[in-house]
């Protein structure tokens, strides 16, 4: 039988805020065990918690960027369950009305364009972590993360493969950090997956069992547990056998999903209105102020692309994952508009070769876009060739490293001129005086009279050695296209 | 001096012929002695509270006095107090020293006014007889056999029997005004949001709301002046513009419109009660008010209301409690669950359990829409009831319980008996209105009566100033039990 794989996605972003989401403490990363959890945080007696406006800023613009609603009033609620890490014995999040409520996400795999609909984003609590080791049979407990604002953004059971599944989950962690909402740091577990994964027959109408794999912080983790998740099902259905829900962690080390709890053991939370926060209404103005302050989004950007320069779908995917990328190349092109696609290659090519290396993003790149722009207008106006042009940027990489500083941070423009100069002092213009050219092949030919015979016997071969020996005479300096020109020119008089 | 209004202490304190020191030495040893036989106090911590009536003194000293500085006031111990016990009348907090102070004591800390002591209450304020305390039952001063109501009964038991000047209470469903009227002294629990919850253990968190108790309206008005006020660390905290509570009190009553409830004066009020209720209103005719009938047909309805949502919220409130990061964990247990059932079930009493399970039942899955929903839904027309009542009236009075102080031991074991015997007060919390209950005579066995005095929203001037114009006219606020 032919199965479809159904998959739904669970996305947990920490939003960028300075403060708690309810109190004032730092949500900044890595300080001592509990030094960041302040008396709201460690739930003692009597303290309340005071929603973070910079919370509500950002659930919103994601709302706006994904095409949703924007609900108000929105309601907190409280969802109750005990556990060392949950100081107030119960987490404070959004059931019934959540501040966003809809929206949609394309995504593109390979040349299919797909749309992923949202149920909705609320706002919620992070809750602290529980350390296993290191307290000798006991657990430690730091609070740290206690009330970090996250906003839960949970999609229709929309998509049909892994793949598909991280393309989303990829597009929504470009996006969020697009909009600047989140650091999408997975490591520090700002970005986290939870993925609703259930089987059905080819053309079955109706969903199957689902089980629900939690906390997947790499997209490498979603796609491999959504694969193995899948295949068990598969396997336990073609065996005669049914789908039990569950709840299911994921285990890197052995590439397999284990159960964590079934449906029958599911708790109930007693979700009820947080009576200490007043329904959260947002005023019309706001919105439009949030609107306002909205950057140009990936996929309008990705459309743009492609119709102004005529580019791929995926290039301009690859151009747009990323904010970053995408400044870059906008700011690169808009130098060298003549020439978008040599752009777009050397920005999702040599350069990210480079940052890589050095673990550099974009925006911390030593090069800035006006250098890169006069470079590559060098190799269009045939000054240097694709191949010495690579060795000027090896050379104008090492020199720009030095400053150390980032392009984007820079407000000198002394520098604009790095590709021009580099060429210029060392003397790699291309040689396209074509007097100095006809000399160099007639030295060539004069020299090398058994592959000329050869050429003129048919061998097609004879003529790229002569070409060859013309490239080395000019030490890669000439033009490849003028020298094939005028050696087939000679030869064949 | 004990029976000194807080204006008359005030004076005292400024024109020197007194210090706070002093004045703070004599409650110390008033509320010693008699706390053994009262037990109003669960706290009483003598070199505090006199190195705080040293820092009044050296306030005064240098004329940066306010009308309360250097007076002492009981605080209720579920404020939160830096450096203090603060209980809640619980085992479960029974270790807890604050590491911080709630909003209202951080008022009354500004102003220079002496923490005279942490005063007892029913556990986690759940309770109308203070007999559900981890701390054992305070006794009424009038008559020791008998409760002085609750949950504030430690705050009333103290200033009625003169132990402090003034002290602080919270009010959920009568807790500040049922102990007032048990123990004859005046008590206020203003509009829902005028008081800061902030660091006031909570119970339930839509209800809850403190007050001043004291002896006379004139000096309600003084603690609210100074309780009263925005805190941005409470998200119900009302932003209003300040006021001072005391400015109408002397205003004359002519043409002032009483709405009496005909709910109110029904079977279930005793003849002592209504009678001195009567007499009361009787009095207010000869200040010029007059009366009219309203109707409050929804007051029927405030007791279940209120048993499904207090225990709700109540249920979530307590969850914090588990034993992990402080107060009571149990000294034995197997595994994390065993951990939380044994603290839980060694470190509450038993009606903070029965209104956890009652919390836990309405909020469960296939019974929310049933009970907590519903009773969302009822709160909102008790409310209105109310609404409709003040388009005819200014102020609306009854009693604030249907019975004078019953005996200790008399209905604890019947809780709904007990619950009954909130049934006036609790509508008032539902629909978050002012009230307050202020002396109106005795009753059977000479034990005082309370008339409750419910307003509009943000009326506690004019309720203050209704309750003034009797006090003049009346002596049953300066009668004192005898010790």
């Amino acid at each position: 039988m032919q199965w479809e794989i159904v998959i739904g996605l669970e996305v947990h972003t920490q939003l960028s805020t300075q403060s708690k989401i309810f109190s004032g403490a730092s949500t900044a990363f890595g300080a001592a065990p509990n030094a960041e959890a302040c008396a709201v945080d460690l739930a003692l007696p009597g303290v309340l918690p005071v929603l973070n406006r910079g919370a509500v800023d950002r659930a919103i613009r994601f709302g706006l960027a994904v095409g949703a609603k924007v609900n108000s009033p929105s309601i907190f609620a409280r969802k109750n369950y005990f556990y060392p890490d949950l100081p107030k014995g119960y987490q404070i999040s959004q059931y019934e009305l959540p501040v966003v409520e809809g929206g949609t996400v394309t995504i593109h795999v390979g040349e299919m364009e797909k749309t992923i609909r949202l149920v909705r984003a609320h706002l919620e609590e992070d809750a602290g972590k529980s350390l296993h080791e290191d307290f000798h049979g006991m657990t430690g407990i730091d609070l740290n993360r206690a009330g970090t604002p996250l906003l839960e953004i949970v999609s229709e059971p929309d998509m049909r493969s892994s793949q598909e599944a991280v393309t989303y989950a990829k597009m929504v962690h470009s996006l969020v950090r697009w909009i600047g909402i989140c650091d999408g740091n997975m490591q520090e577990g700002s970005f986290r997956c939870d993925a609703n994964v259930s089987v059905r027959p080819h053309g079955s109408e109706r969903l199957g069992t689902r089980c629900e794999i939690k906390n997947l912080n790499s997209f490498r983790f979603l796609e491999k547990a959504i694969d193995y998740e899948a295949r068990r099902q598969i396997e336990i259905l073609e065996d005669g056998g049914t789908i039990q829900q569950q709840t299911r962690l994921y285990d890197p080390d052995k590439d397999e999903t284990r159960a964590m709890r079934s449906k029958e053991d599911a708790q109930d939370y007693r979700y009820f209105p947080d009576p200490d926060l007043l329904p959260l209404e947002i005023a019309e103005s706001w919105i439009a102020k949030a609107k306002s302050g909205l950057p140009e989004l990936p996929e309008q950007m990705r459309v743009r692309l492609e119709r102004e320069y005529g580019l791929s779908s995926y290039d301009t995917s690859a151009l747009t994952a990323d904010r970053e990328i995408a400044e870059y190349y906008d700011a690169t092109v808009a130098k060298l508009p003549s020439d978008p696609k040599l752009c777009a290659n050397w920005i999702m090519g040599e350069l990210p070769a480079y940052l890589n290396d050095e673990a550099k993003s974009f925006d911390s790149c030593p090069l800035s876009p006006v250098q890169l722009a006069q470079l590559l207008m060098r190799i269009k106006d045939g000054t240097i060739s694709g191949k010495i042009a690579k060795e000027v940027f090896k050379q104008m990489w090492s020199k720009a490293a030095q400053t150390a500083t980032a392009w984007k941070n820079r407000d000198s423009k002394l520098d604009d001129n790095l590709a021009d100069q580099i060429i210029e002092s060392q003397g790699l213009k291309q040689i396209s005086d074509s007097g100095e050219l006809e000399s160099l092949i007639d030295g060539v030919i004069a020299a090398n009279v058994k592959s000329v015979e050869e050429f003129k016997a048919g061998k097609e071969k004879a003529f790229n050695a002569l070409v060859g020996q013309v490239m080395k005479a000019a030490r890669g300096k000439a033009n490849p296209a003028q020298v094939n020109e005028i050696m087939r020119r000679k030869l064949e008089a | 001096m004990l029976n000194f209004s807080l204006k008359q202490l005030s004076t005292l304190l400024t024109t020197k012929r007194i210090s706070s020191t002093e004045l703070t030495g004599e409650f110390l040893k008033r509320s010693r002695a008699l706390n053994a036989d009262y037990n109003a106090f669960i706290t009483i911590d003598e070199e505090t509270s006199l190195a705080q009536a040293r820092a009044a003194d050296a306030m005064i000293a240098s004329g940066q006095a306010g009308p309360l500085t250097g007076i002492p006031v009981a605080q209720k111990d579920i404020f939160c107090t830096k450096g203090w016990l603060t209980t809640c009348g619980s085992k479960m907090l029974s270790n807890f020293v604050s590491p911080y102070d709630a909003h209202v004591v951080e008022r009354f800390n500004a102003i220079g006014a002496v923490n005279i002591g942490k005063t007892n209450m029913d556990e986690f304020a759940m309770g109308s007889s203070n007999e559900t305390s981890f701390y054992g039952p305070v006794k009424n001063p009038w008559d020791i056999t008998a409760v002085p109501g609750g949950s504030s009964g430690g705050s009333a038991c103290a200033v009625a029997a003169r132990m402090a000047p003034a002290a602080t209470g919270t009010d959920t469903g009568g807790s500040i005004r049922q102990p007032a009227a048990l123990c004859g002294i005046s008590g206020l629990k203003p509009t829902y949001g005028l008081v800061s919850r902030y660091g006031m253990v909570a119970f339930a968190s839509s209800l809850d709301q403190g007050g001043p108790m004291a002896k006379s309206a004139e000096d309600l008005a003084l603690m609210l002046n100074v309780m009263a006020g925005f805190d941005a660390r409470d998200s119900t905290s009302l932003m209003r513009e300040p006021e001072d509570y005391a400015r109408d009190l002397e205003r004359p009553l002519e043409g002032l419109r009483i709405g009496l409830p005909r709910e109110y004066f029904v079977k279930e009020i005793n003849d002592d009660v209504a009678r001195a209720v009567e007499n009361a209103i009787a009095e207010y005719h000869k200040l010029g008010a007059e009366t009219v009938e309203v109707s409050l047909p929804n007051t029927k309805l405030s007791v279940p209301v209120y048993y499904v949502l207090a225990p709700a919220e109540a249920s979530s409130n307590l969850s914090r409690f588990d034993g992990v990061r402080y107060g009571y964990r149990a000294p034995e247990y197997a595994d994390l669950n065993d951990m939380y059932c044994k603290s839980r079930a060694q470190g509450f009493g038993a009606e903070v359990k029965r209104r956890i399970l009652i919390g836990t039942y309405v909020l469960s899955h296939g019974y929310y829409d049933a009970y907590y929903v519903q009773a969302q839904k009822l709160r909102r027309l008790v409310a209105q009831d109310f609404a409709e009542a003040f388009k005819q009236c200014d102020v609306i009075m009854g009693p604030t319980s249907p019975t004078v102080a019953f005996d200790l031991g008399e209905r604890i074991s019947d809780p709904v008996q007990m619950y009954l015997s909130d049934a006036y007060t609790i509508a008032v919390n539902l629909a978050g209105l002012p009230g307050m209950s202020i002396p109106a005579g005795f009753g059977n066995k000479g034990r005082p009566v309370g008339l409750h005095i419910v307003g509009n929203y943000f009326a506690e001037a004019k309720m203050l100033n209704v309750a003034h114009q009797y006090q003049k006219t009346t002596d049953w606020h300066m009668s004192m039990p005898n010790s």
